[in-house]
């Protein structure tokens, strides 16, 4: 430390120093959000999961316009082009790309003869609405049990928590197995198991927080001022929960969709019609032994990217949001 | 104090034995009635040609057209005398079924954990000695993949290299195996640990990023504690630090989650013996949902829960007896 820093931020930074955080290189001024920003900023990696996440929130979004071909539009596909390799171009003129002219597959094509590159776009498209949806029905209800639950305590708080242990005490892919045998592959069903496998997460953390903030004097304060319980619970106590469920919520996210990509493997997930990115990794299955890798190759290489870089913010946001978690 | 060592444990035993025969019966019930809610098994059985009588008698032949509660009814008092009812599908007793491809996953299952440990540990142990040298932060981000990447996609990675293109190990079935009691195992021929090599390692993978991370966290805790720094005070090497007196105060918790964890790799070697057709319970189970063979489905999942059971309560033991600072719960506060 230089001996020419004024002495208040040189205590700065040997609390911080103390505390196991790093020093910000960000200005201390400017709004929150932009404090936010630049301090998300510091770690680098957590940027690059954060650009590639952006770039795969916006394919899945634009999808149908990005894509070079309509790959369930069968009059664009010709089955003579099934399973080309990347970089070939459509040998009987029969594939067509979105505008009509000669495709050009430039990851090759599948046993239908559609181009990967578009259905990979698709697949991610529905892994992340599945992911997405599952994740945020889960939210819902985990977090309204978890907050009733960690504010009422009593009877309905071990009612709720010896569920979610019960449940927790099973490892997911079981449950979500279970539900699919009873409910039977399909969109909505693959929707409800991973929002029954997921809820219990969302409980247990937000109870936990709950339980801390309820004896704070904010929510005295607000008890004291008459306010109506439910006012109490989602105006004042959700929002102070907050921070730990965001964590939770971006690595729920990314298990949502690795465990939507392995039942649909299974063929226990979407059905054929709308392949999410794990039915099309299981279409290229068979065809990987003769050594025709790039069916099953590169939609795993799309799902590992997205989940390793919503992994990498997650961890990124646990640093900066949960002290208590940070990872030493 | 110095109560009787027995009488606590035996309350507890009866207790949870108790808790797991009324967890156990209501899995029973939610099990039964939910496979009961999925289509129709006599339509996938019956080839299309068949007559509405012929139906009709296959249906009445396997007790279908009888109430829920009269089907229960029967399920429950053969599952008391050990009969799970018969699979549609190969027409031998379920539970036969089930117990013939019970060792296969319980050898995958066991291999896998050795696996995980015998390199989790050593792994953990150097991140945590040495967490800022290129190695430490090299296991370490390696033990974030382990934990991020999809099993099945790692089994698919992993045939691709070993068997497709080095053509090294083969990538499906079990290899040959040797009679042990009437227990056929692949651990005994060379033959049988190529094909067993894959797939353990595909299904140990999650396992050895949980007890690196875990050896790891426990080491740099433990450094930090009174006893090592004594310990290096009077002199003692450094082997004998970390070999006896870290690594000591580590296990606990390790012994605890790799106890726990089992029933877990159990859970995901249906996902690992799909990919490299391994022949055990876990394949059954896809297949048996693929044909709606109920009986061997609801089975599978008491047979699963009761590992579950049986796992979770020694673990709980072997916790109390390995670290003596924990009591059983109700067993008195006097320690």
């Amino acid at each position: 430390m230089k001996p020419t820093e004024p002495a208040t931020l040189r205590v700065d930074a040997l609390l911080d120093e103390q505390l196991g955080a790093r020093v910000l290189i960000a200005p201390i001024d400017g709004s929150p959000s932009l404090r936010f920003l630049a301090d998300f900023a510091e770690s680098r990696i957590a940027v690059c999961g954060a650009v590639m996440l952006a770039f795969f929130a916006l394919a899945a979004i634009f999808a149908p316009w990005i894509v070079p071909q309509n790959p369930y539009d069968l009059a664009h596909l010709d089955i003579l082009d099934a399973r080309l390799p990347p970089g070939s171009r459509s040998g009987s003129d029969g594939g067509l790309d979105a505008g009509g002219s000669t495709m050009r597959y430039l990851l090759g094509t599948d046993g239908q003869g559609r181009d990967m590159l578009s259905a990979i776009v698709y697949g991610l498209r529905i892994s992340v609405a599945i992911g997405v949806i599952s994740t945020s029905c889960a939210a819902i209800i985990g977090v309204s049990l978890g907050l009733v639950a960690g504010y009422a305590g009593g009877k309905v708080d071990a009612l709720v928590m010896r569920t979610a242990d019960i449940q927790l005490s099973f490892p997911a892919i079981l449950i979500a197995l279970i539900l699919l045998a009873f409910l039977r592959p399909g969109l909505s069903n693959i929707v409800i198991a991973l929002v029954a496998v997921q809820w219990a997460y969302y409980a247990r953390t937000v109870r936990g927080t709950a339980l801390v903030e309820r004896r704070k004097e904010y929510i005295e304060a607000a008890r004291g001022l008459g306010l109506s319980t439910t006012r109490i619970v989602f105006r004042h106590l959700l929002p102070n929960c907050l921070p730990p469920l965001i964590v939770v919520a971006t690595l729920q996210i990314a298990s949502a969709i690795a465990l939507e990509a392995t039942l649909s493997f299974l063929g226990l997930g979407v059905p054929i019609t709308e392949p999410s990115l794990g039915l099309l990794i299981a279409n290229g299955f068979q065809v990987l032994f003769s050594g025709k890798y790039w069916i099953s190759v590169y939609p795993g290489v799309a799902l590992v990217l997205l989940i390793v870089a919503l992994n990498l913010v997650a961890d990124r946001l646990r640093d900066m949001l949960d002290p208590k978690l940070r990872s030493r | 104090m110095a109560a009787p060592p027995f009488r606590p444990m035996l309350v507890f035993l009866i207790r949870r034995s108790l808790q797991s025969i009324a967890v156990l019966f209501a899995m029973s019930l939610i099990v039964f009635a939910g496979v009961y809610l999925i289509g129709d098994p006599v339509l996938v059985m019956i080839s299309p040609e068949a007559t509405q009588t012929d139906i009709a008698a296959t249906r009445a032949a396997l007790g279908l057209d009888q109430p829920l509660w009269v089907q229960y009814g029967r399920f429950i008092t053969g599952a008391l005398t050990g009969d799970l009812g018969r699979s549609y599908a190969y027409s031998v007793p379920a539970i036969k079924l089930i117990l013939e491809r019970m060792p296969a996953t319980m050898e995958l299952a066991v291999v896998a954990m050795a696996i995980a440990i015998a390199l989790g540990i050593p792994l953990g142990l150097w991140a945590g000695l040495k967490p800022d040298s290129i190695a430490g932060k090299t296991i370490m981000s390696g033990s974030i993949l382990g934990f991020s990447l999809p099993t099945f996609w790692v089994g698919l990675m992993l045939i691709m290299l070993f068997s497709v293109s080095l053509d090294w190990l083969p990538a499906s079935g079990r290899g040959a195996t040797v009679d042990v009691f009437g227990i056929k195992l692949s651990i005994l021929t060379l033959d049988g640990w190529k094909h067993l090599l894959l797939p353990a390692f595909n299904l140990a993978l999650f396992k050895l990023s949980l007890i690196i991370r875990l050896v790891r966290a426990g080491t740099r805790e433990a450094l930090l504690t009174d006893y090592v720094r004594f310990a290096r005070a009077k002199g003692l090497s450094n082997a004998r630090v970390v070999g006896v007196h870290v690594l000591k105060n580590i296990l606990i918790p390790v012994v605890t989650v790799i106890g726990l964890e089992f029933g877990s790799v159990i859970a995901f070697s249906i996902v690992t013996e799909s990919i490299f057709a391994w022949p055990g319970m876990g394949k059954l189970i896809i297949d048996s949902i693929g044909v709606l063979d109920r009986p061997v489905i609801v089975a599978y999942l008491l047979v699963i829960v009761t590992v579950f059971i049986v796992v979770n309560l020694v673990v709980d033991i072997a916790y109390s007896w390995l670290d003596p600072r924990v009591r059983l719960a109700d067993s008195g506060s006097d320690a």
